[in-house]
């Protein structure tokens, strides 16, 4: 049987749920074993994600740096790329964006907010485009430059925001951004803010990129096999800079609605394990846009519930990030479910080449 | 001939199963001590899967299988091996950085003490087995240093070595010139001699009428019929096989060659080992005219298709086409000058399995009206070109929504030629475009090729076999280590003669035969 990168990509779509499920369970067996009440622990952990008006809230302002992180995996996964430095992106994103964001006072709201989203886009496309550059001029492996770039990035915020972007304050963090920089609050007395519905914008707007345009057709099919692509005359090296881009831009928008939405200024260090989360989130939803969009909701539940169940049921949170890694784990696994349904019904063997 | 009394091997209404597909129907069959039989039938007819039941890889769903006259249970290979059968695959399992003797023994050296390899004793028992079967080979060559005709032999003393006396050669001449062919046939002649049993599985009718000693044709899982070579020609063989008439020889008249298209002068190029690959190819190619390039595979076929495409950078040469270097141009540049690709290897050049037919019948061309609207793509115009393509190309699909990896190889090359001859072209690079192809396909694709030359298309034909070249192409030029040794008219070929260039015995040095 030919060995496919596909587990990112395509498989089945019954297999996420059933990783769900069983991370669920071991979860438990976890939670059991450990001596806990496994019925108060997922009672606990329902009740923080969903149990009031806030609690929706800000399982929703988990969920949006989530969709746009794992946007930016899944997008990246389509081209055939394999974007590890969405941390470093979303870093990137959001000291740009903090720049805009505390330079510009006095501007008008309508130019000013637009103005800063675009220079956190902008911010992490620049840093991912880095990384295609490198790629398509010589050849140098994306996982290696953006692991690589990750460091540099945080690094990189570490000096600004001690030097030359420091705030007032005696905490190592950037002044605050000007309101006019600042996404509205959807939900009075929450903190939910505007960066969700533009974070489901985008799902819409990647999802018709890749699937109704022609360059998202080029994408998927370089992706998909960039040597049949390359006779058909698209070749990677086109598409690398391009897709890195655009993976970069969402990443960066992941970290922009961080400080315009929640934090308002930018500290360090920043939290950019986003960007191994936004991995897991992309493989969960099988980088397609709408995947995405479950995976990163759930993700963002889950997060939001762990406090709550540490509180109601004294299950420490980091059970939540065990679930999770289970997910990924069982996900990974999908050969071995593919072998144990399939294993009477043999694959019938390919009719080799006849010459 | 003489019937042994007891067969070596029998089938009993043996049936395979897989999703969807009955592989082998209820097959009943024997093969005695000492013959040579032959297995034909086109691809997919469910050749490989019996050969993998026999030797153990499968086990079949109903029937059984008697080895000498012992009813078996063949759990795997290995058992398959202890009952003394022994498989020669179409691709060889041989270690190119070790020894002749090396792969020979490997995992079951003698040893030494217990744990050291016993380099004489290797070397002393395949000695023996060389001289018993008349099969010569250097047990201290390296794999990689050895033509592949002795690689091949290597493989079947390799078998011999672990007590085979059922031999399964699956394809074994595919990857031969005419000349190694002919020495395969005189060794499995000899083996013959000295009581080895063979299987011989081949979709070639005149290997078939030259070696075996009886044939069964498979179809659609079943043995439709058995015959004896000496009382059946290849026609009623031919009809056997497909099933109905098949035109062995593609008809065509005289072409009518017009201006040059195709212009390659002096064309040098490297592999993908950064060795010289390509040293001076030249040649050029008329409107409405075939030119075939006939040659033993990896002799630079592959390499000269991609610096034509535009897939990989010349060294060193010029290639005019229309009158216009295109010497470094790109696959895009190319195809929009008319260039169109039937690529040696579906899998990875031609076709995205994973996507539908009707994606892959607009690969090349979705970015332009009318499969493009501006940016968005019209899926709807995608599917109705698809609809059609298949319907006028006979492609059979569920729909042209299916990915097309679900496709018969016939019909995956279909929607390939489909595509590439759904555009204008000038230039056809058609690279081994029966490969994997079923008889059916293979005279349809045939027929389409031509009627592109005649239409006025200049054609560049590069195929393993001899057959195919010399029914299509109206001028043969033979490549021998990257240069074409020879050109010469179609008519003027003959296999012989074309053998002899293609293994280097004649026109060794490049010249220019009339």
């Amino acid at each position: 049987m030919k060995v496919r990168a596909s587990s990112f990509t395509g498989g089945s779509a019954l297999t996420p749920f059933l990783a769900i499920i069983l991370a669920l369970a071991c979860g438990a067996l976890i939670i059991w074993v450990s001596g806990y009440d496994v019925v108060d622990a997922y009672r606990g952990l329902a009740r923080g994600a969903f149990g009031s008006k806030n609690n929706w809230a800000e399982t929703l302002v988990a969920t949006s740096p989530y969709i746009l992180a794992g946007l930016a995996v899944a997008f990246a996964f389509q081209c055939g790329l394999f974007n590890i430095g969405g941390g470093g992106q979303l870093i990137m994103g959001a000291i740009t964006s903090t720049w805009v964001g505390y330079h510009g006072t006095g501007l008008p709201m309508a130019i000013h907010l637009p103005l800063t989203i675009l220079a956190g886009a902008a911010g992490g496309a620049a840093w991912a485009a880095l990384a295609g550059w490198l790629k398509a001029s010589f050849g140098a492996h994306e996982v290696i430059t953006t692991i690589m770039l990750n460091y540099v990035a945080a690094y990189l915020l570490d000096f600004l925001v001690n030097g030359p972007m420091h705030g007032a304050s005696a905490i190592p963090k950037t002044p605050d951004i000007a309101v006019t920089a600042r996404l509205p609050i959807l939900l009075s007395d929450t903190r939910l803010h505007a960066g969700i519905i533009i974070a489901l914008i985008m799902v819409g707007i990647i999802h018709v990129l890749l699937y109704k345009t022609t360059l998202g057709l080029s994408i998927r099919l370089v992706g998909a096999n960039p040597t049949a692509a390359e006779n058909a005359g698209l070749p990677q090296s086109r598409y690398i800079l391009t897709a890195m881009m655009i993976s970069g831009a969402l990443a960066g928008l992941a970290g922009t609605f961080e400080i315009i939405g929640v934090n308002y200024a930018l500290p360090t260090p920043f939290n950019s394990e986003y960007g191994f989360d936004a991995i897991a989130i992309a493989l969960l939803g099988r980088s397609t846009p709408l995947g995405v969009l479950l995976a990163a909701f759930l993700f963002g539940a889950m997060r939001n519930g762990a406090s709550t169940m540490q509180i109601a049921a004294m299950v420490p949170s980091n059970i939540i990030s065990m679930i999770q890694a289970f997910v990924i784990f069982f996900l990974s696994a999908e050969i071995l479910f593919g072998w144990i349904w399939k294993r009477k019904a043999v694959v019938p063997p390919v009719a080799t080449a006849g010459g | 001939m003489a019937e042994a009394t007891q067969p070596i091997l029998e089938l009993e209404h043996i049936t395979k199963r897989f999703p969807g597909v009955l592989a082998n129907d209820d097959i009943t069959w024997h093969l005695n001590q000492g013959e040579i039989h032959a297995f034909l039938g086109e691809n997919g007819a469910g050749k490989s899967t019996l050969m993998n039941m026999i030797y153990g890889l499968y086990q079949p769903d109903a029937g059984q299988i008697k080895v000498r006259g012992q009813v078996v249970q063949m759990a795997s290979p290995q058992t398959a091996i202890e009952l003394g059968i022994g498989m020669v695959h179409q691709h060889f399992m041989l270690v190119p950085t070790l020894t002749v003797a090396e792969n020979i023994v490997l995992g079951s050296e003698p040893r030494r003490n217990g744990i050291f390899y016993d380099k004489h004793t290797t070397e002393k028992n395949i000695l023996e087995i060389s001289q018993k079967y008349g099969l010569a080979v250097d047990p201290g060559a390296l794999i990689k240093d050895i033509s592949v005709g002795l690689q091949q032999r290597v493989e079947i003393v390799k078998a011999l070595y672990r007590g085979a006396n059922i031999l399964i050669l699956d394809e074994p001449t595919a990857v031969l010139s005419p000349q190694e062919a002919d020495e395969l046939f005189v060794t499995l002649r000899q083996l013959r001699e000295a009581g080895e049993s063979i299987i011989f599985i081949t979709h070639k009718m005149k290997e078939v009428l030259k070696v075996s000693d009886r044939v069964s044709v498979l179809r659609g899982g079943r043995i439709v019929g058995q015959a004896d070579p000496k009382t059946i020609d290849e026609k009623a063989l031919a009809n056997l096989v497909v099933g109905r008439d098949v035109n062995l020889q593609v008809e065509k008249t005289a072409a009518k060659p017009g201006e040059v298209i195709l212009n390659v002068d002096n064309l040098h190029a490297l592999n993908d080992r950064n060795l010289l690959c390509l040293r001076g190819a030249s040649f050029l190619i008329r409107a409405g005219e075939i030119l075939g390039i006939a040659g033993v595979e990896g002799n630079g076929q592959t390499e000269l298709v991609e610096v034509l495409t535009g897939l990989r950078p010349a060294l060193d040469g010029r290639i005019t086409l229309l009158s216009e270097n295109v010497t470094g141009a790109s696959p895009r540049n190319l195809l929009d000058m008319g260039v169109a690709h039937i690529p040696e290897d579906r899998y990875k050049r031609a076709m995205v399995m994973d996507y539908p037919v009707a994606e892959n019948m607009v690969l090349s061309t979705f970015h332009r009206p009318p499969f493009a609207r501006g940016p968005f793509i019209d899926r709807q115009a995608i599917h109705d070109h698809a609809v059609a393509l298949v319907k006028e190309y006979d492609v059979r699909t569920p729909d042209v929504e299916t990915p097309g990896g679900n496709l018969s190889g016939g019909n995956q090359q279909k929607v390939v030629v489909a595509r590439e001859f759904s555009r204008p072209i000038r230039l056809l690079i058609a690279s081994q475009p029966s490969r994997g192809v079923d008889a059916g396909a293979t005279e349809f694709i045939h027929r389409k090729i031509i009627e592109k030359r005649d239409a006025g298309c200049a054609i560049l034909l590069v195929s393993a076999e001899l057959d195919e070249v010399m029914a299509l192409a109206d001028v043969i030029a033979v490549i021998y280590r990257g240069r074409l040794v020879a050109t010469m008219a179609a008519k003027m070929a003959t296999r012989e003669l074309l053998g002899q260039y293609m293994t280097g015995q004649k026109g060794g040095t490049g010249a220019l035969s009339p």
